[in-house]
């Protein structure tokens, strides 16, 4: 290696060989403490996006009402703006004229992003697995990170899939 | 009588059945079971002679009397009745109930496919606001247009006259039956799809022919 | 633009005046639904519905499945109003079948939707208070709305999606100690609503947003053959409760709340005042129910209904909600048609929009009480 280093020829590419080396070292040796601190400002401020898609959105607004109030788990409110969002719930049946636009909704979403499942529509299609335009489940569609049963899931299922899916975001590489 | 004995080919004996306890009761084992258990296991639904009401019957009478042999009074009951006729006459008819009867808005437009008869059916469902005594009276007003084997919706013999002239509420209803069973409205301004999505290339889902997935 | 264009894709004029919005599917001030808006500058010059997003097809799902099994996913519609929107399946069934309901079954049922339609109206006060930017008011009937869920859930054992009213009564008895509970609550109701009042309805930034926009005359309501309080709203003295009434409203104490103005503040007002009217109602009906009894006419197995036809309707949290149900002498229906307030209430919308300004959108978009999930079916 170092007689390469001097090789006037191959001098460019072992420097480059190099400083990669001795980055993946930091990396290691920097790396964990790091990926707990991204990790740790992505767990505590999740914004999902303003997305209804059926009858499942009920259970989500009394999610944020006073008595759930998912607010205090670092769920905050459904918002407007999906250039801001990194969440998405999937509240329920998502019918064959939805599935574009909610692929849509997803793409223009800034990494990192997840997604949960609400409601056993989304999941299976549910209640309505013989209709001719509900898709069965999110699956072919967006890649779920969590997915909440119920039809529709109370409250209370609904926070604690936020829940694990912030306990998934503790596990996962911060860069 | 019972469910079970509706089919006709349901096997009564069950000598290669797994078990006792799980094999299907037979029609004997049935009934007892029900009346044991005090279930009303009356052959069909009790058929009481309904009284005509005269209000309905003079709405109806009206209808009749105006039309003749157009129209056909299919049912008066309680709050309710039927008229059918045919849909080249669909419009004067229409008109004649709003003008001189009183209904003024359409409460839903309904169609129902009969494929037996090779025809499909239009039901508007009249009712009034303006009119105090008819406030609780609902009239169906139906037609039947034909219906195509291989249906072209827009393009082939299933449509009729649009009702959006006499009714003006009847817009969306109708826009919503073109596309659920390719009955075509003729004078609707706006006969585009509603509800199905853009990219749907099949037959309107709600002909007897469509069949969902699994049934 | 020389470069040639790909086979079926059109470039569509654009007028440098004109523009084009896509609200919806996915915006706050939409919902479920689609609303293509052309604007000139602040005023929407016009507004073109796109629903469908939650079709799902309930109509055709419900030939393929028998008059009991048709009960859990026809209330799927309105999850929060499903009292109402199962109430004219079974009054219809029940005509289908000749069944006779026992009379406590009918003050239940009564008590029933009353307490959804208070459950309905507080969802849809809440969105309206978001959709307004007024979070207050969207805290307090979301917070006061689990109170009335509690009580239909300690009726029925579900939060939202209930199933309790079936062909033939209602599907269990009221818990112990529900009446002096439910009494207890709408007591607590009553004061509580008109703190509402305080906060929301004389609040003058309310006032100026919706007093005066999105105007439907009395005419126009007729013709357009709007529904429920969007009706109410305009002048028109129609409440099916009232006209036509079903199971014990005819025994009851109430009034219908009637609004002459037609704008966007009596639209949202007629709703409030009409939950007062529900508490009436239910307070009469637990006095006049009979103490005891049977709440349920047992079914034949698989029940089949006759060779006819019939439209039954309810006055919902929405308005009129009908079904219509065709047999034939088999356990399913040939057809059911499910008449709603919210599909009826859809063609107001192009109506009211035009000439509006943009930032009075969402206000009268939710005080048309249009519920899309209900509208799509």
């Amino acid at each position: 290696m170092l007689k390469e280093f001097f090789n006037q020829d191959t001098a460019p590419h072992a420097t480059n060989v190099l400083v990669g080396k001795l980055g993946e070292v930091l990396v290691r040796a920097v790396g964990k403490p790091l990926d707990y601190a991204i990790n740790w400002g992505r767990l505590w401020s999740l914004w999902p996006v303003h997305l209804e898609t059926a009858c499942c959105s009920v259970e989500f607004g009394a999610a944020s009402s006073p008595r759930y109030d998912v607010e205090r788990f670092g769920i905050i409110e459904a918002f407007g703006s999906l250039r801001q969002c990194d969440l998405i719930v999937v509240m329920g049946t998502i019918t064959r004229k939805m599935a574009p636009r909610l692929r849509m909704v997803y793409d223009q979403m800034p990494d990192p992003k997840y997604v949960v499942a609400m409601g056993a529509c989304a999941i299976t299609g549910g209640l309505y697995f013989d209709s001719y335009n509900v898709l069965p489940g999110i699956d072919g569609v967006l890649p779920v990170d969590v997915y909440v049963p119920g039809c529709p899931p109370r409250p209370e299922t609904l926070i604690q899939g936020c829940m694990l899916l912030q306990e998934k975001i503790k596990r996962m590489k911060g860069a | 009588m019972s469910s079970a004995n509706d089919k006709d080919g349901e096997p009564s004996e069950t000598s290669t059945g797994p078990s006792e306890g799980t094999r299907p009761l037979s029609k004997e084992e049935a009934r007892k079971f029900y009346e044991e258990k005090g279930i009303d296991f009356s052959p069909d639904a009790p058929v009481k002679p309904r009284p005509i009401p005269q209000f309905e019957k003079s709405i109806s009478d009206k209808i009749a009397s105006k039309f003749g042999s157009k129209v056909t009074v299919d049912y008066v009951r309680a709050n309710r009745m039927r008229i059918s006729t045919k849909k080249e006459d669909i419009l004067d008819v229409a008109h004649f109930i709003r003008d001189e009867l009183g209904y003024d808005h359409a409460e839903s437009v309904s169609g129902v496919d009969y494929p037996d008869s090779k025809e499909i059916e239009i039901v508007y469902h009249l009712g009034s606001y303006t009119d105090e005594k008819l406030a609780q009276q609902v009239l169906a007003l139906a037609t039947r247009v034909p219906r195509e084997e291989i249906p072209n919706p827009g393009k082939d013999r299933s449509r009729m006259t649009s009702l959006r002239e006499v009714f003006y509420s009847v817009e969306f209803h109708e826009r919503e039956c073109f596309e659920m069973f390719g009955v075509y409205f003729e004078g609707h301004p706006d006969n585009r799809r509603l509800l199905l999505p853009e990219d749907w290339a099949d037959i309107p889902p709600f002909r007897k022919d469509f069949k969902i997935k699994g049934r | 633009m020389t470069a040639q264009l790909p086979p079926g894709i059109q470039l569509e004029k654009v007028d440098d005046r004109i523009m084009t919005l896509n609200v919806g599917p996915q915006h706050p001030g939409s919902g479920h639904m689609r609303l293509i808006i052309k604007i000139d500058g602040d005023y929407i010059v016009s507004c073109d519905p796109d629903p469908g997003y939650v079709h799902r097809g309930e109509e055709k799902m419900a030939e393929y499945r028998n008059y009991i099994q048709n009960i859990p996913h026809l209330e799927r519609p309105v999850i929060h109003d499903s009292s109402n929107i199962l109430h004219p399946y079974c009054l219809a069934v029940e005509e289908l079948l000749g069944i006779e309901v026992p009379e406590r079954a009918k003050y239940i049922r009564v008590i029933a939707s009353e307490l959804n339609r208070c459950i309905y109206t507080l969802y849809w006060l809440a969105i309206y208070g978001i959709f307004l930017g007024h979070s207050t008011m969207f805290m307090w009937p979301a917070g006061d709305r689990e109170l009335f869920i509690d009580l239909l859930e300690a009726m029925s054992g579900a939060r939202v999606t209930h199933a309790y009213l079936v062909p033939g009564g209602v599907r269990n008895d009221l818990p112990a100690n529900f009446e002096e509970r439910c009494l207890r609550q709408v007591d607590y109701f009553e004061k509580r609503l008109k703190e509402y009042q305080a906060v929301f309805y004389k609040n003058p930034i309310l006032i100026s947003r919706t007093e005066g926009t999105g105007i439907l005359s009395r005419t126009d309501a007729i013709r357009l053959g709007t529904t429920g309080s969007v009706l109410r709203a305009s002048g028109v003295d129609f409440d099916i409760r009232k006209k036509e009434p079903y199971d014990v409203y005819e025994n009851l104490d109430f009034e219908t709340v009637v609004m002459k103005e037609g704008d966007s503040y009596a639209r949202s007002y007629v709703p409030y005042l009409e939950m007062f009217e529900s508490c009436r109602i239910i307070r009469d009906a637990i006095r006049k129910m009979p103490k005891s009894g049977s709440v349920r006419t047992k079914l034949k197995p698989n029940p089949k209904g006759g060779n006819e036809e019939v439209y039954k309707r309810v006055e919902s949290g929405r308005g009129a909600l009908g079904y219509y149900i065709v047999s034939n002498n088999r356990p399913e229906p040939y057809r059911v048609k499910i008449s709603v307030g919210s599909f009826r209430n859809l063609i107001c919308m192009p109506y009211l929009l035009k000439g509006e300004l943009l930032g009075n959108m969402p206000s009268v978009y939710w005080s048309l009480n249009y519920w899309p999930v209900e509208a799509d079916r």
